[in-house]
Parts: structure tokens; C-alpha cells; sequence
């Protein structure tokens, strides 16, 4: 009927994303002589589980999702992790990272959550409770506040930093923020910065941790190492800029987490993948967005050097799409999906999933993949055999209501 | 043609641009001139309060420029502003109806599983502009309505589309099409509605601006708005009973809002967030101002202007944009060394703060070591922030 602004959907991404890294060390891993890495990211909108990890040893994908089904055969491959499933075609260096064993698919996962609103469904998953828009903190900013303040390290300690200014809900809470962004402008004078703490130490306590952060980054990252030259544009994204704003803001989140005195635990978000209209799952819109998310994985590995296997990256949705291709070549708000873990201290090279099927009866009403594993699950795993959390602040603090939620054991390599 | 071609007839006037530099692309000085009239608007404003409310009800509604970037700013003009002392049904309609609203949320193509056009093509519906109605626009989320109630409002939509872009004299205005449209009943919120093609749509509209749901919702954003973070319950029954008992008269709301007491709690509560912030600044100083900078100084501070990242639109707490306070040192230093040299940064601190400045804030200014420095710490003081 109508043709449609075409780089349009390639514009919603940039300057989305917001990270966020503890500066504390986990004291139980370090007794052990380990200096493990943690860093979540929120891809926010939900990401389609099935065209990400397309199970093309099921029988009933290919009548389910049509032309769109990914499989193994088509013009764009996908490609193959096991006898059943099969990643899509623009993540290739994920794929490299499972067949050295460093990473895991978890499928037909879901959070607590069943209904279908994005913003209540973020809220569930960062927040870490069940109950959406009951708490104003998240459970990644909770598990570190729960850590004592001995295990602080140094002068930068009890401070998460950020790149971008909005800090997703998963690091939000008591313990105060660093934040790091991409330099447009030339900063302020250390002077200006100065008076400024001053007039807020007597003034606005909050305002005054906001800025006491600022000259703690510093420390840090030393003068221009982190940064891109002042004076670089915003406006005006396509595809080549989000590549490059993908790589950049979770590639600098690495480049801190691998320093010797730096962050050991961070979180970003990336936005745009809500894909209702044109989904472009092998080669379009979707595709794009996998690749660039892909390289930014790529830019992980690499700016860990040897770090990486120490790390643990996490990528979480809030939920998953419509099992089936809507009237508008996409597909609307679902339930299960992906999780998908990278690293080199991953227990890697494996499909984690308790398959539910395809057919009519086997989806939740008729319409969603059904969901058989937690979200939370899979994070208390990680939580406590990575950074050695223990069983009860997991329960208590990080996921209230989740005793019924047992950790999957043996996910890192040191477990 | 695509919608950024042409789906407005727009007048525009040249654009602003550097010396040497090509004109940007139409759609972009669409929006530049658009971004350039509200920015004028609100400076120039005697009394902000009639901007402040066509800014609080383009967000609540908001579009995304990302998707439907010639149409954001008219958007605006066109849906939002002539309503913002009217009645909120009018609004709804208006907005729901609107090219780019019915672009952003996808519904161009949603069609029937049971219209012409649906068998035909064996294409069906994208619910994605019927939920957030339900959950953004109106009732709010979490208040009993089901999956059946998005789907089957979904239906009632279809239909909704624009004429196409091609088409040399209405391209890109709204129109329904029967032959999308989803024949027979439907059953929304326990009210059915009968197939009387776009009137159905427009009925369960009209119920829904009526909800006592929707008045409960949009008092709290109101409330949370212009008055606090977390505002208090007997402010939020004021304006709910308000918009009510008046039928969604958004005049009265805002009168409603502006004579509670609650409204005039001598704490400065809310972060301005950092459009609020920018404007402020440039009401204080009188500065001369270009739209591409106004709207590169907002995309820095995480406020793209009309792109927010999701149809919630931008946030409106503190928790949001505290984080920010840091980049906006560096751009409020920034500003400052252009604009600083003609002005009394001291004379400035009565102008813009009078009896709010507090004596840190005083000292502070005064005692900086330059009249750059004097402003970037007045536009940072506390008092300024926060409003």
C-alpha cells in the first residue's frame, strides 16, 4: 500500500544506552584467587527468541513461521549450534564464542511476568521483583549494596559508573553512580567542578554524589583513554553509527571492567527491538540489529584481552514475541525467549532449554512460546557460582519471592 | 514517495545552516523549523504555563521523529496544541487519528483477518497501537483489561490508515478503509460496539476518555508532572474529580492543578528535566540561540527532542535524570563561555532566583573567578535545577 521511510527503524537506537559498573570486588571469588567480570545488558523492547535461536529441529517451525522461518537451508543460513537449534545468520562471532565453548543459549525463558506491557515487563525484569512498579531499585545495584563495605575497592569503591545519562532501573538504588559518557563537549574546569561539589555539599546531597562521581571516573580512566574526540555528531544516525554506537558503549564498558583497579560487575541497555512491522529477521531490520549487536560482542572479547576468562556477559529482554508472523510482517508482544551468555568463563557450548514445542496446544494461549525456565533462574546461577552471592541475599534481597526459583548450577567454568 | 517526502503540506522556510554547508534534507528542516517555533514559543513566552502544558501532552502522547521524522513537529501542532485547553476526547481522537501517531504505532497496514482486504492477502492485525492506547494513552496499565480487549480493540481499529503517499492532493491524510476494516461487532472492556466502520473506533474512544481509569491515570501524570515525584493522594483525587466532573475539560484540569495548595509546597521538588533546563537558561540569559544547537544540547542530555526511545515517552523523576547533573556542568560551561561576557551574573541570580537564591548560591556565584564561571554555577545552582 505504501512504502515506508526505510532507514526509519535504523534511527531509534542511539544514545540509548546507559551503563553502569560496581566498583566492588566479590570478596568470595577473590578469596579464591579469582577477579570475575559481570555485565548484564538489557536489550529493551523484546527481542524475537525464536529468530534470534531458531529451532529448526523442530518439526513444526517452518509451518508455524513461514517464509520468515530462519533455517538451515535458506539463502542466508543459520547457523547451526546443535542438532536442534540454529543461530541467526548476523551473529557470527557469538557463534565462533559457542563452538569454543564461551557461550550458552537458555531458550523458552521468560521472567515472572504474563502480561504483555513492555514497560511493566522491563520494571519485572530489572527490578528483580515480581510485582511490576512495586520498587524503585534493581537487583544488580541490591546485590552489590549487600556486599560489605570492605570489599570496596580502594578510592573508587561503592560507585557504579555509566555511560549516557539515564541509568536503567536494573542499577538503580542506594549505592551512588559514576557515570561515563561519550565526550561531545569540552568538559567543565576541574575549577567549575570544584566550586560546584562545594555549593552542593551545603546544598543538595544528592546532587553532590551526582559530581563527587564525576572526579572518582577520573581516577579511573585517565585523561582521554577512554574517550572519542570532543565534537563528534549525534544527530543523524543510520545503520553505520549504531554499529559503532553499539561497539562503543559496550566495548568502553569492557575497556573499564578489564582495568586492574576498575568496576568489576556493570549493566547497559540497548533500545529498539520491538520489531511489530517489517522484522527483517534474515536480512532486514532485525538482522541489523543482531549484527551490530554481534560485533559489540566481538568488541567485549577484545577489549578484555585477558579478562575475558574471567567474564560473564548476560543479554536479557522482557519478554519474547508472537510465536506466530503477525498481519504486518512482524510480530507483536509474546512471553518466552533467549537469554544469551557470552564469555570466557562460561561452561559454554550448550542449548539450555526444556523445549515446550510448537503446536497450537503446546503455545501459551495459542499464541506465545510457553516459557520453562526463569530468567531468574539462570541470574541466581551466575550470581553465585561467578560472583559467589550467597543463597539467602539471592532470595531475600536480590529476587524477593524467587525461593521457589532454584539457581541452574554449573554455568561457569570455575563452578 | 515515503512519508518523509511529503506526507505534510509543509511551507517550510530555509533552514538554518552553517556557511558553506548543503541544506539538510527536507524532512530534517521540516523538523528544524518545527523544533524552531516551540523553542520560540517557550522563550519568548510571558507565562511559560500554556507551553509547558503543550510540552507535558506531546509527551504523554508522544511520536518519535526516529520513525516518523517529518511528521513529529506537525504532529505536535496539529494534534496536541489546538487541545491543550480543550476537552481530552477531542485530543484522543485527534491524536489517534493522526498520520503519525497511526505510522508510529504501526496500524497503517492492520488490517481484519475477516475484511476484504485480510482474506484477500491473508494478512491480520498489529495490536501494537490498540495496547498502547489502552495502556499509555488512557486507562493505564494494569487496570483490567485483557489480551481478548487489545485484540479485539485491534479490530476495531483496522481501517484506520492514511491515503496514500502518492496520491497527489490528500497523500498522508488520515482516511478509513472499509476493506480493511474487521466486519461485525466487538465486544471492548464488557461494552459492545456495533460495526459502524470508523464511528466504532471513535465510540470506544469516547468510553475510554471517559473511564474513571483514565482520569485516575492522567491525574497522576499531571500531578507527577508539574508537582512531584511522588504527589500526594489528595492532590491526584483533586484532579481526577476534576477531569470527571468536567467531562475532560483540560482547562479546568490545569486550573484545578494551579489552584490546589498542594500545588504550592515551598519545596522545589522536581529535577527540571533537561528541555525544561535549556529553555530556562535561555529565558535567564536572553542568549541568542540556532534550533540545531538547542536540539543537540537536549540529545546530550538524553532528552532527544520529540525522539523519545519507547511510546512511554520521556520520564518524568528524578532518579531518571540525576545521573545527567554531570553532562550538564560541561554543556552549561560551555554555554556560558559564549554567552557570559554581556551579562551580570549577579544581577542574574535576582533576576532568575529572587528570593529563592540561597546564600550558598549567592556566595558561590559571587565569588567565582569569571563571569563564565559565575553563570555555568547559576544555571547549576540547586534553585535553578530544580523547580
Amino acid at each position: 500500500m505504501t512504502e515506508r521511510h526505510a532507514p526509519s527503524r535504523r534511527e531509534l537506537l542511539l544514545a540509548s544506552g546507559t551503563l553502569f559498573a560496581w566498583a566492588y570486588l566479590p570478596k568470595l571469588a577473590r578469596a579464591e584467587g579469582r577477579d570475575p567480570r559481570f555485565l548484564t545488558i538489557v536489550l529493551r523492547g523484546a527481542l524475537d527468541g525464536l529468530a534470534t535461536v531458531a529451532p529448526v529441529g523442530d518439526p513444526d517451525w517452518v509451518s508455524l513461521r513461514g517464509d520468515s522461518a530462519l533455517t538451515l537451508d535458506s539463502n542466508t543460513p543459520a547457523l547451526k549450534l546443535d542438532d536442534f537449534f540454529a543461530l541467526n545468520p548476523a551473529m557470527p562471532n557469538l557463534h565462533r564464542m559457542f563452538k569454543a565453548n564461551e557461550a550458552i543459549v537458555v531458550h523458552a525463558a521468560a521472567t515472572s511476568y504474563r502480561e504483555r506491557s513492555h514497560f511493566d515487563g522491563q520494571d519485572v525484569l530489572e527490578s528483580g521483583v515480581e510485582k511490576p512498579g512495586a520498587i524503585r531499585t534493581g537487583w544488580l545495584n541490591r546485590l552489590l549494596a549487600g556486599l560489605a563495605p570492605e570489599d570496596r575497592v580502594g578510592s573508587n569503591g561503592g560507585r557504579a559508573f555509566a555511560v549516557g545519562p539515564v541509568a536503567p532501573l536494573v542499577v538503580r538504588g542506594p549505592a551512588p553512580v559514576l557515570s561515563w559518557w561519550p565526550r561531545r563537549v569540552l568538559p567543565a574546569s576541574d575549577d567549575t567542578i570544584l566550586r560546584l561539589l562545594d555549593l552542593y555539599r551545603h546544598t543538595d546531597v544528592n546532587f553532590a554524589r551526582v559530581i563527587e562521581g564525576r572526579t572518582k571516573l577520573s581516577a579511573i580512566a585517565p585523561a582521554g583513554s577512554m574517550e572519542q574526540k570532543p565534537g563528534g555528531q549525534i544527530a543523524g544516525p543510520d545503520l553505520a553509527q549504531l554499529r559503532a554506537y553499539f561497539a562503543e558503549a559496550v566495548g568502553t564498558a569492557a575497556k573499564f571492567l578489564a582495568q586492574p583497579d576498575g568496576p568489576r560487575v556493570g549493566a547497559l541497555a540497548l533500545d529498539g527491538w520491538d520489531t511489530h512491522y517489517n522484522e527483517g529477521i534474515a536480512t532486514g531490520w532485525l538482522a541489523q540489529l543482531l549484527g551490530a549487536l554481534d560485533a559489540a560482542l566481538a568488541a567485549v572479547q577484545e577489549n578484555m584481552g585477558p579478562a575475558w576468562r574471567e567474564t560473564v556477559v548476560v543479554l536479557v529482554t522482557e519478554f519474547g514475541r508472537t510465536a506466530r508472523i503477525n498481519g504486518t510482517n512482524g510480530t507483536d508482544h509474546g512471553t518466552a525467549t533467549v537469554m544469551l551468555l557470552a564469555g570466557g568463563a562460561l561452561k559454554g557450548g550448550r542449548v539450555i532449554a526444556d523445549w515446550p514445542g510448537l503446536k497450537a496446544e503446546n503455545l501459551l494461549e495459542n499464541r506465545d512460546l510457553k516459557p520453562t525456565t526463569d530468567v531468574r533462574a539462570v541470574l541466581k546461577g551466575l550470581l553465585k557460582d561467578h560472583l559467589r552471592a550467597d543463597d539467602r541475599a539471592l532470595a531475600a534481597d536480590v529476587f524477593p519471592g524467587s525461593d521457589d526459583v532454584k539457581p541452574i548450577a554449573g554455568l561457569v567454568t570455575s563452578a | 514517495m515515503t512519508p518523509n517526502g511529503g506526507a505534510q503540506a509543509a511551507k517550510p522556510e530555509p533552514a538554518q545552516t552553517q556557511q558553506g554547508q548543503q541544506p539538510p534534507p527536507l524532512p530534517v528542516q521540516l523538523v528544524q523549523n518545527e523544533a524552531k517555533v516551540r523553542i520560540e514559543a517557550a522563550v519568548a513566552a510571558e507565562i511559560g504555563f500554556v507551553e509547558r502544558l503543550v510540552w507535558f501532552w506531546s509527551n504523554h502522547f508522544c511520536v518519535s521523529a526516529d520513525k516518523a521524522l517529518s511528521m513529529a513537529g506537525a504532529y505536535e501542532r496539529e494534534a496536541i496544541r489546538p487541545h491543550v485547553l480543550g476537552r481530552f476526547v477531542d485530543m484522543l481522537t485527534v491524536v489517534e487519528s493522526h498520520p503519525a501517531m497511526l505510522f508510529y504505532l504501526d496500524n497503517l497496514e492492520s488490517m481484519g483477518p475477516n475484511s476484504v482486504a485480510g482474506i484477500n492477502r491473508d494478512k491480520s492485525l498489529n495490536e501494537n497501537l490498540a495496547r498502547e492506547i489502552l495502556e499509555l494513552h488512557t486507562l493505564g496499565v494494569r487496570t483490567g483489561y485483557s489480551q481478548d480487549d487489545v485484540t479485539r480493540f485491534a479490530k476495531v481499529l483496522t481501517g484506520w490508515t492514511w491515503v496514500g503517499l502518492g496520491e497527489p492532493n490528500h497523500g498522508g491524510e488520515f482516511v478509513f478503509v472499509k476493506r480493511l476494516h474487521e466486519p461485525g461487532e466487538q465486544t471492548v472492556i464488557g461494552k459492545t460496539y456495533p460495526d459502524t466502520g470508523v464511528e466504532q473506533g471513535r465510540a470506544v474512544l469516547a468510553d475510554l476518555a471517559r473511564h474513571p481509569a483514565t482520569a485516575g491515570h492522567i491525574a497522576y501524570k499531571f500531578a507527577r508532572h508539574f508537582v512531584a515525584d511522588n504527589p500526594s493522594p489528595s492532590l491526584v483525587d483533586k484532579l481526577a474529580k476534576s477531569f470527571t466532573d468536567t467531562d475532560g475539560n483540560l482547562k479546568e484540569l490545569a486550573k484545578t492543578l494551579i489552584t490546589a495548595e498542594e500545588a504550592w509546597t515551598p519545596e522545589r521538588t522536581k529535577l527540571k528535566r533537561p528541555s525544561e533546563w535549556i529553555i530556562c537558561a535561555l529565558r535567564l540569559t536572553g542568549a541568542q540561540w540556532v534550533v540545531g544547537r538547542v536540539m543537540s544540547g537536549q540529545a546530550l542530555l538524553g532528552e532527544r527532542l520529540w525522539r523519545p526511545l519507547a511510546p512511554n515517552g520521556f520520564a518524568d523523576d528524578e532518579s531518571t535524570w540525576i545521573d545527567g547533573l554531570s553532562q550538564r556542568v560541561d554543556i552549561a560551561s560551555e554555554f556560558a563561555g559564549r554567552v557570559a561576557d554581556r551579562l551580570d551574573p549577579v544581577a542574574l541570580v535576582e533576576t532568575g532566583l529572587g528570593p529563592l537564591a540561597s546564600a550558598e548560591t549567592r556566595n558561590t556565584v559571587a565569588r567565582a573567578e569569571s563571569r563564565a564561571q559565575a553563570l555555568a554555577l547559576l544555571l547549576m545552582a540547586p534553585e535553578f535545577l530544580r523547580r
